[in-house]
């Protein structure tokens, strides 16, 4: 039996300023899985991401979360209807602290998300002593634990990662491979990630995106083992 | 010694009424980036209803009041009217709110004309103390003082609340705050109409200490509004506060040695601080 659909983008296009962005996006994404979007620089995976959750609104095409048809929703409605971005800058909030960055993101300040805070805070323990200090302060890597975790605090039914990797050493990397494994049982997550190490470790299913449009998808056991479509649209696979 | 005394207190009483005039204009930048060329216009008319309720009722406190509730009202309807509209289109922002100052400037002279208005302090305050050879005046003190319980309830508005940790995220990252499930545009409009509100109540105060104002005072105070804003870093309320006073100083000795310069003090000021500090004394765009 195919798992449910949490998330069903069709033909989704998007227009910034005058520039024709994303051409077609297609997704199928289900429930309680790790999808990953990969693809060159440019290719288009930030702004698919941001045109989900409504930050740069789709000029065409329909986006269906949860059974609801969420295009052209405010990015705050649709993040109140479950939905979370970890941005590829992070968007932590430096002036405020750790406990407050965690304090903003809460819907609610009820019992389970009190729990859940505990849960996240042990799911990446270095947080834990610097709650009361700026998030300023804290390493690339805290930072991305921090933006990471701050988007668990809500029992949000699906988490959008963009290339949390990035700038990270690789210790750190596999400390977010392991960190993603442990939210994947609570979230469903959308991952954007050009690190091929860290997507086939977490990755279940995925999509390739090129110029704009989803140009292939499938399971990732068949792209790890498919080098002629990594290097086609990756460039991996050149080297070695 | 005594005249540095009292330049000093007649400085920080102008810098209060700044930072009151100032924090609004600062936030709603900070927050929207929204420059909003109607805000001196809002102190002015919190001039004419503090002054014309003080002249018609004799009660000071309700006049404060009534600039307060004015000033309110002229920002959420300006907020709500026209600057909801043009989010995110600056150049229409400042169009339309340049449209606004000078519709606001005439209209206050449909009923009170276009002269100038004399503006009194109340009887209880008109008084001073003498210490020694220094001559205090108590309106100033009263000014001081009424600045820093404002600036004192802001600033724990700001550190201990919700709505003001909204406010200093959405300074830094307004697209974070909505993706965290926040209408931004709601904070901001309550933060315009407290901005307005704070912006009357400094007009009402300051009023009295100029002995009298006129529909031009608007334009005058914008322009040193938006100094203050720039000199203290657009979106910090901290850095409005000193830079606010930095400002009410300056003009103040200069005024005193050279009264002609005391607006140019203002501008250089502002030149020396963005020169050594181009985002200001708190700029966001300083880590
Ligand atoms: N605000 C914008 N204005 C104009 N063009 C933009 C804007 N944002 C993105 N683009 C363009 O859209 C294309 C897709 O950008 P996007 O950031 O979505 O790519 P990406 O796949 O996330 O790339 P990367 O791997 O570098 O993060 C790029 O060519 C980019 O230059
Ligand atoms: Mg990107």
């Amino acid at each position: 039996m195919p798992d449910k659909l949490i998330l069903k983008v069709k033909d989704m296009e998007t227009h910034i300023g005058q520039y024709h962005i994303l051409q077609g996006v297609n997704l199928e994404v289900p429930e309680g899985h790790v999808t990953v979007l990969i693809g060159r620089n440019g290719a288009g995976k930030t702004t698919t991401l941001r045109s989900i959750i409504g930050l740069t609104p789709p000029s065409k095409g329909s986006v269906e979360f949860n059974g609801q048809m969420i295009h052209g929703l405010p990015p705050y409605t649709i993040a109140l209807k479950g939905m979370a971005l970890v941005p590829e800058d992070q968007g932590i909030f430096s002036t405020l602290t750790v406990e407050e960055n965690f304090k903003i993101a809460m819907q609610k300040e009820d019992k389970v998300t009190l729990e859940r805070k505990d849960w996240i805070l042990d799911v990446f323990p270095d947080l834990k002593p610097k709650l009361k200090q700026k998030a300023g302060g804290l390493s690339g890597g805290q930072k991305q634990m921090l933006s990471i975790g701050r988007s668990l605090v809500n029992d949000n039914k699906l988490l959008l990662i963009d290339e949390p990797s990035k700038g990270l050493a690789p210790i750190m990397v596999e400390t977010l491979a392991n960190a993603i494994k442990q939210i994947k049982s609570h979230t469903t997550v959308v991952l954007v990630e050009q690190n091929f190490w860290l997507a086939s470790a977490v990755g279940e299913r995925y999509y390739i995106i090129d110029d704009g449009q989803t140009v292939h998808e499938g399971v990732m056991e068949d792209l790890i083992k498919d080098k002629v479509l990594q290097q086609r649209y990756l460039g991996i696979g050149t080297k070695e | 010694m005594d005249i540095f005394v009292n330049l000093t207190i007649a400085g920080l009483a102008t810098g209060m009424m700044y930072y009151l005039l100032s924090s609004g204009l600062s936030l709603i930048y900070g927050l929207m980036g929204v420059l909003n060329f109607a805000h001196g216009s809002v102190f002015m008319y919190g001039c004419y209803a503090g002054v014309y309720t003080f002249s018609k009722t004799g009660n000071f406190a309700l006049g404060i009041i009534a600039a307060v509730v004015v000033g309110a009202i002229v920002g959420w309807v300006m907020e709500r009217v026209v600057i909801s509209k043009v989010y995110g289109q600056h150049l229409a922002q400042m169009l339309l709110t340049t449209g606004l100052m000078l519709l606001l400037n005439e209209l206050i002279k449909i009923p009170f004309g276009s002269n100038i208005l004399p503006a009194f302090q109340p009887e209880s305050l008109q008084s001073s103390w003498q210490v020694g050879e220094v001559v205090i005046v108590k309106y100033r003190v009263f000014l001081i003082v009424l600045g820093l319980i404002v600036a004192v309830i802001l600033n724990a508005i700001m550190s201990k609340t919700k709505l003001g940790m909204t406010v200093r995220a959405g300074v830094q990252n307004p697209e974070m705050v909505q993706v965290l499930g926040i209408n931004i545009k709601k904070v901001f409009s309550f933060v315009f109409l407290l901005g307005s509100a704070l912006s009357a109540l400094g007009g009402a105060l300051m009023a009295p200490a100029l002995g009298a104002v006129n529909p031009e005072i608007g334009l005058m105070y914008q322009m040193t509004g938006f100094m203050v804003v720039v000199i203290g870093g657009m979106g910090s309320l901290t850095g409005t506060l000193l830079s606010a006073l930095l400002v009410g100083l300056a003009s103040s000795y200069t005024a005193y040695v050279y009264p002609d310069a005391a607006t140019a003090v203002i501008v250089i000021v502002m030149i020396v601080v963005l020169l050594i500090k181009p985002s200001g004394l708190f700029g966001k765009g300083a880590e």
